[in-house]
Formats: C-alpha cells, structure tokens, sequence
C-alpha cells in the first residue's frame, strides 16, 4: 500500500503519525516485501493443537496460499476470539489479537473501519462466533466491513473439552448432555446469508485445493467474507465430517458449487439440483428431469433467496452439503463508506479546533 | 426572595403609565416544570443561553423523567429545569428554587414542596382544569381554595394568552399552543431583564425550514414580553448584574458537549485519528451525538451493536494507531468488564467514559449519582489496575477528557472518566480555551518503529522503563510484527506464559505501572486559606460545587475547614496520605453509600466519616454546611454560630 493511499484511507493531514510510523519503517526496514513464500508466514511458536487436529491442516493451507495475495506481512492483521481455533494468530508471522470470547468480528470491526489500508482477518469457531460472539457475526456480515472470517466448524466445544456447540446435531451425547443435546444446531452458511453476507463459502479442511479456492476468493472479495471451514477435532468428535470426506460417500453427499456450471453431483452426475415449486431448491435425479430445469450455480445472484436455498439443501446429518461459494455480491463496504463521509465532511467543513470550542454562541468579557 | 437587601432602583413607565419597579439582585433560582411535551428543557436551555450571554455566573440542573412521554399530565411525566445565576460567581444550580413556573397542577404537585414560603409561583390557569386537577388528586382547584397563600402566586392564562397572540398564525390550535413555552420564555425574559436577540435568533435557525413554526415561536416570544411590561400581574422585574469574569470568550457549556470537545481537542493535539465505538445509553448519547458531527476532524463513530462492540470496536481501533474512546453509563460499563481487562493484558491506550447514573441495573437513567467507583476501580477478574480520573464541573469535563487521553497514551493503558448524570446535562459558563495553549500530546504517541531487541527481534512487552509502557507498534510497520491478546504474557516477550515467577512479575508490574502515573499528576488540590483548619472534607467528581459551596458558608460562619477534590482516584495524589494526616477530621460527602471513604479508609487508615446520599440529586449545600458545621463544632468544642447570612454562595 502506498503512502498516498494512507493519506486518503484515514481523512487526515498527511503528517499523521501513523503514515509516518509506516514510513519510518519503510526506510529502516526497506521497501514492503510482498514476494514471499509459505515459511515466511511462520512464527517461531511450537504450535500446540493436539496431534491430528484439522487446524493444522487449515493452518498450512492458508500459510501457503498467503504468498500469493501478494500482500506484505505487516498489512495482515489476524483477529481471533477463544477456542482451539483462536490460537491461529500465535502461529502466523503477522500482526494479531488473540482476544475475548466471541468479540473478533467486533475488534476487527473497529480496526478495518480505522485503517482500510489493512487486510484484516478473523479466525473463530462454532462456538466463539454463533454462541457467545452470535451478536457480533451477524451485524459484522450486514455492515460489510472489509474484513474476511475463518469459521473453524467443528461442532463442538474443544478448549473446554467436549460439550455440544451450537452446530452439534440434535441428539448429539456429551459430557453435557449425557441424554443427547436438545438444541437444534445453526446452519452457519443460512445463518450468514440471512444476515446478508455479501461472500459467503465453505470447505473441507483436508481438501486443499477446494478450501485455497475458497479462501483465495474470499481474500480477494471486498467486504465481508465468510468461510465455513468444517475441521476435524480427532479428540471430541472425531470423524464428523466423515460422511463427506469418504471418496465414495463424499462424492454422493457433497454438492459442488462451481460459479456458472449446473449443480449436478454424486457418483456419474445421477444426482442433480433442480427448483421446487415453492421457489426452493430440491434435489432430483439427473435422468428424470429436463437438462434445461437443472440449475446452473450463480453466486453473484443479488438476491439471497437462491443463496439460502442452496444452504437449506443440507440437514445437520451432512447429506447434500453444497461445498464451495454460496454468494459473492459486490455492495459498497462500510469502512469505504466512513472514509468517504470523512472526505465529505472535510471538504464541507474545517478541522478549526478554535472554531468548534468557541461554539456559534459567545460572549466576550474584557478587561 | 433573596438574602440581599433588595435595592430598589429606578422605577420604569410603561405603556398606559404604569410604573414598575426593577429590584436589584445578587442572584436567583428559577425552576421551570411542566409536562414533558411542554419544552421545559428547551425553554430551561434558552434561557440559560440569554442568561450566559447576559453576562451572569450560573449553573443549571435539568431533570426529566426517563420516559420520553409518560401519560400527559401525571406526576410521572413532570419535567422540569432549574437555573441558578447570579453577579458573583456560584458553584450549584441552588437548594431551592426563589422562582416557580408551573405550567400545569402535575408540576405544581411534584414542585412546591421545594419553593421556600413566600417564594413566587407562576402558574399556567389554563391548564388548571377539573380533568387536570383529577389526575393528580386534587379534589379542589389549589388556586381557588387558599392552599397556595404562602407564596406569592401569580396565576397567568399563559396557554389562552398565546393563542390569543397567535390568531392569525394560521396555526391550528393544538399547533398554536406549543408556544406557551416560549410566551412563558419571553415573560421571564422581561421580568429578569434578558437579552432577546439570542433566542429569537435560535428560533429562526432551528425552524429555518418551517418559516410558520418559526414565525409563531417568536410572536409568542415577544407577545410574552410585552404582557411582563404591560400587565398590573407583574409590578417589579429584576436585574441582576453580570458577574465578573476573568476577561476572555466565554460560552455556555454542558458537561457532555465540554467532554466530547475534550475528545476532540486530545485527538487532535496527539495527531491521531479518533474512533469511537459507542452503543447509545442515557445519559452518555449525547457525547456519540456531539463527535458525530466532528468529522472533518477525522474522527470516526461507530454506533455499535452492543456495549461490548462498543469497547472491542475501539481496542482494535487502537491495536490500528487510533485513539480509541468508548462512551456509556454504568450497565454498560458492566458489559465491558471483561474487554477492559483485554486492554489492560494487551496494554493499549484506550478512553472509557462513565457518565454515571442512578444504580444498580437499570437504576434511575436520567438521574445522578456516583455509584461506579467501585467498580470502575475493581469490576473486572484478576488483578486488573486501571488508571480513574474525575471532573468536577460541567466545564471541567474538557479538561478531565484531556487529562484521560493523557494518561491513556502515555501509560498505554485504558483510562475510565467517571462524569456522571449532573455533570453531562447541568451547564455553566466555560472559558473558551486557545487551542495552542492546550496540552501537545504528540510526545505520548511515539510509535515504535524499530526493533528494541538486542538480536535485532522486536520485544512488544520490553517497557520504557520510566513509564514502564511498552511500545506501541501498529500494523503496517514493517519488521514490527507481533501477536497479543489475553493470554499472560512473557516479560518483554510478549509470548504466552504459564510461568508462575513470570505471573507474579508481570502482574506486580502492570500495578506498578498505573501506580507510578502519580508521579505525572500534581499534589492534591488543597484549599485551606489560613491553613490551619483541623477539619478537612474531602470529595470527588460532580460533588466538587456543592461542597464548595458549603465549605463557603462554614467559613462565612467563621469557621474554618479545607476543601480537598481529588481529580485522581486512582492512583492518588502521591502526597495524599500525608495531606489527609494533617486533619483532625475528614468528611467525605459522596452520592454513594461510602466508596471513596472506604478507598481512603483501606489506603491511609485514616478516619473517613462518610457522609452519603443517593436520591438521583446532587447534595444541597445546606445541607453539607450543616453536616461540616457540626464536625467542626464537636471537634473544637466551642459552637460558633450558624453563617450570619443564612444561605447565598
């Protein structure tokens, strides 16, 4: 990012301290690398997940994928809340907060809105971002901030070692429900659409290619993104995502959602996405319908409606998981917005602090 | 209606030779009540506005229900709004009003037990009708049946009146009648002798748009006025001559507006850019009001979802390089407990504001009280020191906002002011300050640009070691990239620790931190004229102008005590201790059950005797007089007499 483009982010003089602090450290440091490879994203902290955990999986994808965004270290900024997955920030040779249970997308609100120069990421979980920190989730998606989350779905509670978690299926036994969990669990993607999420996707955390896809997209989406990564806690709830990581069962439970090509599916393309009479999505076979009735996947589509039905394909046993970009919409994003009204009110008004204490209503005593 | 002689001066021949009187004096209380529909406050502000303008010392005190309209014409709904001004300078909007207006029986109700015997009562007539009277229980109309003869009642069609002088508005008259306020306004601006310029000025600015509602605000105004000067009601007006100021620009100044200009002025004398993050909450919004319309100055607001967004929004404004505020009352500061404790683990300058109210829960929101000490010094988990300053006048707020971002920056810490509901709503008038002549904050930003380790690595927890803060580095400078977060962190390091010797230091060194920000603060603020008085009292915040106030009338009595306020809380004054030693006794009045007291109790061992009060009002002055006279008396032994002139300031 240039200095330039600092000056106008923040709607200030251009002696502020920040741009000079960048500045400063451009000509100590050199010019901002951005050619950089996976191990750069390293830090010298011995990762501690337990052996096996999904996260490590994740953390390597993302470390690799990173370089090529082409943005420098320090323009990263990773946030993230408490929960196995909120460690992410020690791991990542960036800028990070590891912070508070379920407040990421609050603090990284506040960060992205004062300094759009930054990339700002959110790292959370199924419990930190949809139980506690469910407030937070929902407005940071219908504000549009520029900021991208990592939603390590688990469904589960690791850190505190294995309750159920807002996403566990009804029924689920564990150390805190013994006769099975009663709640019925959110659907992170529906959730996010509702809130009008402008990019919302999800991805395997052992699929590579599927998840660096996601995430590529997402980084490079302007707003507020949304990845649902299903994760794997070997310890907890080994397994869950089984169903669709099975080469077999995987290929007849997951739907793939490629932008312009028809949702057809599962072993053969038998299986095949086609619209219901209510203005819904089911499932049909490929042979028995009409190739023209078989929808072809438009994730820039305005409205969510067809979005959230492609997210209500799925029931929390994990039959017809639509995997990849549900919605990527451009809108104008809110930290954009502020810095524009800033501009406004700049070019409208003064920043005389004399003008402003003296008010519009003195009076003079003299001597 | 004063303690002064009432000098009567030259009488004035108006319209029709009737002659009026004008009585000088030294200063008065106006209390101003109706229905919350009826503008009380609006009428309370413009006349305080001509009042400032005038030239007199004053200090208001505006106190409205919590609903924004409860049933017209119940007790409930009553809104009222007191002004003090005088031609010497005052420290309280006054124990009592000399003047009543109340523009219907509710107010009347919920008002004359305050108005002293003998003390003026105007009242609406119009509005004194069967149904009006039924709804707050009187049988029988108060003004027919002899009830008010203590007091000097004068009993004005104020509503018939304005619609009489808006006729040919082409108003309706429910439209019409919202006008009695300002014909009301415009009657006492006669009486009192205030300058009309000013208002009729605002009425066209605030209506500029309705040129008819405008039009009709000022000819009812004016229509009020010129009743004062024609009618045989009113024989004697009033003056009261300025009060003499210290020369300079003077403007009339909320404690909320002063505060958010703090921000403002801190903002920019530090150069950085402002982020507040604030979710709305009486009686803190006006402050997210008032900084949403400064952004030319490059300040950012954020209406957040939730108190906690609010500070988290903020924490990572700052983690940015931005001047991170928050603003609420007490139930948010509850909320934010926990994101506080993450400013102080994470070590960044954060500004919290308290404007405080009526507790616990939702309490009493529109009402004052100073009930958060406690908790802004210990409401969070752990070992969680955080600096804690006060202002102690509507005015003061700008300075105190000045003197938190201070601390904030330099300390790289978060800071909590603690106003409360008096300060923010109640006015005074404020000397405008030059902006070059306030604190440079430039030197506290300082940001870190290079690494500090002695292997070229960057060591975000190695700390300055006179301040003991650790540098700030903000994202986007280069080579500088660290994590922090909740977790304990290592000495210098900043890496996650479980190290029990690690703990221990760390969290004996965040004490020592805020701890030593005494050595940056002054002595206590002592006033002891002759210095050899035996009894001290001793306050903070908003209750500086009462006590002061009554410290004024034990001295007039001949007795002598210190004034001691302390706009530190924590850490105190560093000569605190000693000071508080030199006094036989110290009081220590709060509107609260004790907290300060058993803050001074726990650190000097000293013999605080708390004098406390929680009714959603701030102490009388009187009443503090007393309370100290009788310290005084039992400690010296020999009485003196009560002050000989019975009251004033």
């Amino acid at each position: 990012m240039s200095t330039t483009e600092h000056v106008h982010d923040l709607g200030m003089p251009a002696s502020n301290p920040i741009d000079a602090a960048i500045a400063a450290s451009v000509t100590t440091q050199g010019e901002k690398q951005t050619a950089l490879k996976a191990k750069d994203f390293k830090t010298d902290q011995e990762v501690r997940w337990c052996p096996g955990c999904g996260d490590y999986v994740i953390l390597n994808a993302v470390q690799s994928f990173l370089p090529s965004l082409g943005i420098a270290r320090e323009d990263m900024v990773i946030v993230s809340g408490i929960g196995c997955s909120s460690r992410f920030p020690y791991y990542m040779n960036t800028y990070g907060m590891h912070s508070i249970h379920g407040r990421a997308p609050a603090i990284a609100t506040g960060l992205g809105v004062s300094r759009p120069d930054l990339s700002v990421w959110v790292v959370t979980g199924d419990g930190d971002s949809l139980s506690i920190g469910g407030n937070h989730l929902i407005h940071a998606l219908r504000r549009n901030v520029n900021i991208t989350i990592l939603l390590f779905n688990n469904r589960i509670y690791g850190l505190t070692k294995g309750q159920y978690s807002p996403t566990s299926e009804v029924g689920k036994v564990t150390k805190s429900t013994p006769m099975g969990s009663l709640d019925h669990p959110f659907n992170p993607v529906s959730l996010a659409i509702g809130a009008e999420a402008t990019f919302v996707g999800r991805a395997m955390d052992s699929d590579r290619k599927g998840l660096t896809d996601v995430l590529r997209q997402a980084a490079e989406h302007q707003g507020t993104a949304l990845v649902e990564i299903y994760q794997n806690c070997n310890i907890f709830n080994d397994g869950a995502f089984d169903l669709l990581k099975d080469p077999t069962t995987g290929t007849q439970w997951s739907i793939p959602l490629v932008h312009g090509e028809p949702l057809v599916f599962g072993p053969d393309g038998a299986a095949c996405v086609v619209r219901d009479e209510f203005g819904g999505l089911r499932i049909a076979e490929t042979n028995q319908v009409d190739a023209s009735q078989i929808v072809v996947h438009d994730a820039h589509r305005e409205d969510s409606s067809y979005a959230y039905a492609l997210s209500r394909l799925s029931s929390q046993d994990l039959r017809y998981t639509p995997m990849g970009v549900f919605r990527s919409v451009q809108k104008p994003t809110y930290d954009r917005m502020m810095a524009e009204q800033l501009d406004v009110a700049a070019a409208q008004g003064s920043d005389d602090l004399d003008a402003i204490l003296g008010g519009s209503d003195t009076w003079t005593v003299s001597a | 209606m004063t303690a002064t002689d009432p000098a009567v001066s030259a009488g004035s021949s108006a319209p029709g030779g009737l002659v009026k009187s004008v009585v000088e004096l030294d200063r008065v209380v106006i209390r101003l009540a109706g229905d919350s529909g009826d503008g009380m406050q609006l009428t309370g502000n413009r006349f305080t506005s001509e009042t400032a303008s005038f030239g007199n010392d004053l200090s208001t005190l505006p106190n409205f229900p919590a609903e924004i309209r409860a049933p017209t014409g119940t007790l409930p709904g009553v809104s009222s709004f007191q002004l003090h001004f005088a031609d010497h300078d005052i420290m309280t909007p006054g124990d009592a009003p000399d003047v009543l207006v109340a523009m219907n029986p509710a107010a009347l109700k919920a008002n004359l037990a305050d108005l002293p015997g003998g003390g003026l009562l105007i009242l609406d007539s119009d509005e004194f009708t069967p149904r009006n009277l039924a709804k707050v229980g009187y049988a029988v109309n108060p003004i027919e049946d002899g009830s008010l003869e203590g007091w000097q009642t004068v009993s004005v069609p104020l509503t018939s009146m304005t619609l009489d002088a808006l006729a040919d508005s082409g108003l309706g008259k429910k439209e019409a009648e919202r006008s009695k306020n300002m014909f009301t306004l415009g009657l006492l601006s006669w009486m009192y002798h205030r300058p009309t310029e000013g208002t009729v000025r605002f009425l066209e600015r605030q209506f500029r748009r309705k040129p008819e509602i405008a039009a009709a605000n000022i000819a009812a105004f004016r229509a009020g006025y010129n009743y004062g000067e024609t009618t045989e009601a009113f024989a004697v007006s009033y003056e009261i001559k300025p009060a003499p100021m210290a020369p300079g620009k003077y403007r009339n100044i909320s404690g909320n507006q002063a505060l958010s200009l703090g921000l403002v002025a801190a903002a920019k004398r530090s150069g950085l850019p402002m982020f507040l993050g604030a979710y709305p909450i009486t009686p803190a919004s006006d402050i997210l009001h008032e900084l949403s319309k400064h952004k030319a100055f490059g300040i950012r607001t954020f209406q957040a979802e939730d108190e906690i967004a609010g500070i988290a929004s903020a924490i990572g404004a700052s983690f940015g390089g931005a001047l991170g505020v928050t603003t609420t009352s007490g139930p948010g500061i509850s909320l934010k407990s926990e994101a506080l404790a993450l400013a102080i683990m994470t070590e960044l300058p954060l500004v919290v504001i308290d404007v405080q109210r009526g507790g616990p829960s939702t309490g009493l929101p529109t009402k004052t009280e100073q009930s958060d000490l406690l908790q802004a010094m210990f409401g969070r988990n752990g070992e969680a020191p955080l600096p804690v300053i006060a202002p102690r006048s509507p005015g003061d707020c700008f300075d105190a906002a000045i003197e938190a971002t201070r601390i904030a920056l330099t300390y790289r810490t978060p800071v909590i002011l603690l106003s409360d509901g008096y300060l923010a709503n109640g006015s005074e008038p404020w000397a405008v300050p030059a902006a070059d002549s306030l604190p440079d904050l430039t030197g506290a930003v300082d940001f870190a640009t290079e690494p500090n380790g002695e292997d070229g690595e960057f060591l975000p927890y190695l700390r300055d070691p006179e301040t003991l803060a650790r540098p700030w580095a903000i994202p986007g400078t280069a080579g500088m990239q660290h994590r922090i977060g909740g977790l304990e962190k290592a000495d210098k390091t900043g890496n996650i620790s479980y190290d029990p010797e690690n703990h221990d230091f760390m969290t004996r060194t965040r004490q020592a931190k805020i701890d030593g920000i005494a050595a940056s603060i002054g002595p206590t603020d002592v006033d002891d004229p002759d210095g050899d008085a035996t009894v001290a009292v001793i306050g903070w915040g908003s209750t500086y102008g009462p006590i002061g106030a009554g410290v004024r009338r034990v001295r007039r009595s001949g007795r002598k005590v210190a004034q001691i306020h302390l706009r530190h809380i924590n850490p105190f004054p560093a000569d605190l201790g000693e000071v508080l030693g030199r006094y036989e006794r110290v009081v220590c009045p709060e509107m609260n059950l004790g907290q300060l007291a058993m803050l001074l109790r726990a650190k000097y061992l000293v013999d605080v005797q708390s004098h406390t009060q929680v009714r959603g009002l701030p102490f009388r002055a009187a009443e503090l007089a007393a309370v100290i006279q009788d310290v005084i008396d039992s400690t010296s032994g020999a009485p003196l007499a009560a002050d000989p002139t019975g009251g004033g300031e």
